[in-house]
């Protein structure tokens, strides 16, 4: 009997293992392809801190060259951004955040806020499979999921991806163990270019009020950083489309007075930060490329200087060797898209 | 006895019906034979089978068949 | 809550882990607990709980008031043992036998018009309106039919007439009646349990046991392949071509073998899942299916498929109306004026005619079964008029007892009841004629060469799943047809190593989750 229970126990060990060697080759890598898979996860591996904290949609980590940043001001900035950002899910991103790290500034990108309820599943997953297990994950899943979406899904992703066995690729097994990085602190380079084309008129919307469970997580979000001294700098990225309708940007202009937080819309500011939309997006002006995130890195650093006590750390020798070496990363990405783009 | 014999082994030729005693259990006869039997039985002894009679314990063999025929002679 | 639900598999672990953790005692009542509320959850309107507890209550009284006429009974005949005269007896047990009778009648009648009405009313007011103008059409009726009534409604019937007919007493305590019609596991789907099966293990205390927990778990384990792998892939390739008429001809036949391995998946996977958690909690189950597709003619299969429903319309319908006065004299007469050969075959072909055509309309309202039901009975009655002649050339060419034989019977009986099975598939009976027609008059042999399956919704992967499953099947139910058994209970290591690789092949290949809608079990509608 008790041979047989030591038996059946190790025979349920290497269950166990099995399913966890399944479950992680049949999980997306996004190595290669859809990157944007990989942001949430590849913060962890930072060993040092950051003054400012990006968090939001991909109007923020393909609009803000956190190189730049370091580079011309010195600044320690990541971004952790991720496709379709809903608002709580910046909000628990935050908490998860500020678990590891305390930032002196918080920057949140409100388009999010125009949806009040969960929208895509994969966009979810995208946002969530990568965070490390705590109360700000349980919660993120129960605030995100839709409708068809079952929690267990997110505990055993097995579940969720078991159908990929049929599109397993080169990367699922070359990445079984390690992942290469695929952003600097958070920000997804783009080197080519495709001109801003004509946008379709605005739809007129029957109710512009902004959903109360997407403000409510604003609130969260100004009062946790209220409770941890951090600034929150709310921002709407200089692009147009998504189109921002006057009307949203009237609440949240009112929202940052009410409660003493810093809005800026740079919509209007295109001229002034020097964005030209005929170079400097890739996808025809709905998010700006390289020389794009540039030129409102420069605009955004000197802002975030300017006005928070943010340390020039490249003076120090040990975040000057380690981004050093995110800069060297940086300058071969570039060479590499670019070598790409003429072959 | 020798009638119902004569009766089961009209349906069945191949079968020992002196001996055999599994013929609900291996299927030798079925639903089917079972209903002409009672219908022949019902002509040759005057009996009617009921319907909770038609149990295995009581078609298994010739023996236990004529059993029950004596059995629902008497009771009538 | 589906079986293949992750709330399912939530709410049978937390049963499991009470059930034997709980007072013995307190496990029966455990066990109704947890089917009304597993009733409750598939509406929770409560309207299907009002259904079945209706049905027990009467059944339940009509039971009681048959125990007290059997207990009166004795207790006269014993006390007045000396007086009575053997006429005297005999026409008192009549009198108290006619008593039964009309309380038998009434419960019958009463759950019988519960099913029939719930069932069957639209069904007969969409027959009546085509023989009425559009002006007086009858308006359908939006009708709750419960979740598994036909089984419950059955496995009662068959409980209140073997009180009836003397096979068991009935149940004194109405919770336990409860219990019996309700047990969550074969609500469902059946299998269509008799009391006298169940009795000896439902109510009894259960101490837990390994051989219980891992043979259920194993047939649980199975039941999911079946289901999960193979039965809701191929769901996808046979709704693709059933639903378009454009598939004719050989993709006809393709049809029909998909939707026969489809079906036998489906089938007797929720039967063993049925029967495993059955096991896991310690009650033996009647098993529904013997090895369906091993059988070498119709009638055979019918003794191996869907089993539990077989013998009830055997016992409780062919039976009685078998052996019915009129019956009886129909068959005298007949034999009288048509001689002995079709004389004795006119009874006996008119009671299975009524059988199979309740069959069909059991499987469901509508024509579509009932032609069904008739297509078997017609099948059953040609092979059996043809006995002589297969005899006769089974004289002459001695190839019954040759493997290859055997073989050919086998995938003929297949063809046959797959064939019959259409009926389950087209919109109605003339589409069903037509598109079976097809396929002998419309061969197009290419298509199982230039790519025309793998447009059918599922892909070249499925394929291979789906042939790699066939085979796992295939050899599972060879060695269990050879001889009797899978496992040799003795080797548990090994037994335990296929259960743990059962489960990983479940979790990466069976089809639920994204991408796939979480299907019912198809015997579920009936």
């Amino acid at each position: 009997m008790k041979k047989r229970i030591i038996v059946v126990a190790s025979l349920v060990l290497i269950l166990c293992l099995v399913l966890a060697a399944a479950q992680r080759l049949l999980m997306p890598k996004y190595q290669d392809d859809v990157i944007e898979g990989s942001m949430i996860e590849e913060y962890y591996d930072e060993e040092l801190n950051h003054e400012v904290v990006f968090i939001g949609d991909c109007e923020v980590y393909e609009n803000f060259s956190t190189m730049k940043l370091w580079e011309e001001y010195g600044i320690t900035s990541y971004i952790r951004g991720s496709s379709q950002q809903l608002a709580w899910q910046s909000y628990y991103l935050l908490e998860d955040t500020l678990k590891h790290e305390t930032p002196k500034v918080v920057v949140f990108n409100v388009l999010s806020l125009k949806y009040n309820e969960p929208q895509k599943e994969a966009y979810n997953r995208m946002s969530i499979d990568g965070m490390k297990w705590s109360m700000s994950k349980v919660n993120n899943i129960k605030a995100s999921m839709t409708e068809d979406e079952h929690f267990l899904d997110y505990v055993f992703p097995i579940l969720r991806y078991h159908s990929r066995w049929s599109e397993l690729e080169k990367q699922d097994f070359e990445h079984f163990f390690t992942k290469d990085k695929v952003t600097h602190n958070g920000y997804y380079m783009r080197v080519d270019v495709r001109p801003q084309g004509p946008f379709p008129d605005p739809m007129p919307l029957d109710d512009y009020t902004l959903g109360s469970n997407a403000m409510s997580y604003l609130d969260k979000m100004t009062a946790l950083c209220e409770e941890k001294g951090i600034e929150l700098v709310l921002i709407k990225a200089p692009t147009e489309f998504p189109y921002w309708y006057p009307e949203w940007d009237e609440q949240i202009v009112k929202y940052a007075e009410d409660h003493g937080l810093t809005y800026i819309n740079m919509i209007p500011l295109q001229d002034e930060i020097g964005l030209d939309m005929s170079v400097d997006t890739y996808d025809a002006g709905l998010h700006l490329n390289l020389s794009g995130a540039e030129k409102l890195s420069l605009y955004f650093g000197k802002f975030l200087v300017d006005n928070y006590q943010l340390t020039d750390y490249r003076k120090n020798e040990t975040y000057a060797k380690v981004y050093g070496e995110k800069l060297d990363y940086y300058y071969k990405m570039i060479e590499e898209q670019k070598a790409e783009l003429e072959g | 006895m020798d009638a119902l014999i004569e009766i089961l082994t009209n349906l069945h030729p191949e079968v020992d019906f002196d001996t055999c005693e599994t013929l609900v259990d291996d299927k030798i006869i079925d639903s089917f034979d079972i209903v002409s039997i009672i219908s022949e039985v019902n002509e040759e002894y005057d009996v009617v089978i009921p319907a909770e009679e038609i149990i295995p314990e009581n078609f298994n063999s010739a023996k236990a068949l004529y059993a029950l025929i004596k059995k629902l002679e008497d009771e009538e | 809550m589906l079986f293949t639900s992750a709330k399912f598999i939530a709410f049978l672990i937390a049963l499991v882990f009470l059930y034997y953790l709980v007072p013995k005692k307190a496990q029966w009542p455990l066990l109704l607990i947890g089917s009304y509320a597993f009733y409750y959850f598939a509406d929770t309107s409560g309207m299907y709980l009002i259904f079945i507890i209706t049905t027990t209550i009467s059944a339940y009284f009509a039971g009681i008031m048959m125990n007290k006429v059997n207990d009166k009974s004795s207790a006269y005949l014993k006390a007045n043992k000396e007086t009575l005269s053997k006429e005297d007896k005999k026409a008192y047990k009549a009198k108290m036998k006619s008593k039964k009778w009309a309380i038998l009648l009434v419960c019958l009648i009463f759950n019988i018009g519960i099913l029939s009405v719930t069932k069957y009313t639209n069904f007969v007011i969409n027959n009546i309106n085509t023989f009425l103008s559009d002006a007086s059409k009858l308006q359908p009726i939006a009708m709750i039919v419960p979740m598994g009534i036909s089984f419950y409604t059955f496995q009662t019937c068959g409980y209140i007439i073997d009180v009836y007919r003397g096979k068991h007493d009935a149940q004194r305590n109405p919770f336990k009646l409860a219990l019996f019609v309700s047990f969550f596991p074969q609500l469902v789907q059946g299998p269509i349990s008799r009391y006298s099966d169940m009795e000896a293990s439902l109510y009894k205390e259960h101490k837990l046991n390994e051989s219980d927990i891992s043979e259920g778990l194993t047939r649980i384990l199975w039941g999911y392949f079946k289901k999960l792998v193979v039965a809701d892939r191929i769901i996808t390739a046979v709704t693709t071509l059933i639903s378009d008429t454009a598939y004719s001809g050989t993709y006809v036949f393709v049809a029909m073998l998909f939707y026969a391995f489809e079906l036998y998946c489906d089938f007797t996977g929720g039967i063993d899942i049925t029967i495993g958690i059955a096991r896991i909690l310690g009650i033996t189950l009647k098993e529904n299916f013997n090895l369906p597709y091993f059988s070498k003619n119709i009638k055979e299969y019918w003794n191996r498929w869907h089993i539990t429903m077989g013998t009830w319309f055997t016992d409780y319908i062919f039976y009685p109306i078998s052996v019915s006065g009129p019956m009886l004299k129909l068959s005298k007469w007949s034999r009288e004026h048509l001689g002995q050969n079709i004389g004795k075959r006119v009874s006996v072909y008119l009671s299975s005619l009524i059988v199979w055509f309740t069959t069909g309309l059991w499987h469901g309202a509508a024509w579509n079964f009932i032609v069904w039901g008739l297509m078997n009975f017609v099948v059953i009655m040609i092979s059996q008029e043809l006995e002589p002649l297969y005899a006769k050339f089974h004289g002459k060419f001695k190839v019954k007892d040759k493997a290859w034989y055997g073989v050919f019977e086998i995938v003929r009986t297949i063809f046959l009841m797959s064939m019959i099975r259409m009926f389950d598939c087209y919109r109605d009976v003339p589409l069903t004629f037509k598109m079976v027609g097809t396929m002998f008059t419309r061969v197009n042999l290419k298509i199982f060469v230039d790519g025309s399956l793998l447009n059918l919704g599922i892909t070249k992967a499925d394929y291979i799943i789906l042939v790699v499953a066939f085979i796992i099947i295939l050899s599972v139910s060879t060695i269990k047809y050879n001889r009797g058994f899978v496992f040799n209970k003795d080797k548990y290591l090994l037994r335990y190593s296929l259960l743990a690789v059962l489960f990983v092949l479940i979790i990466v290949f069976g089809a639920y989750g994204v991408g796939y809608d979480s299907t019912q079990f198809i015997y579920n509608q009936f």
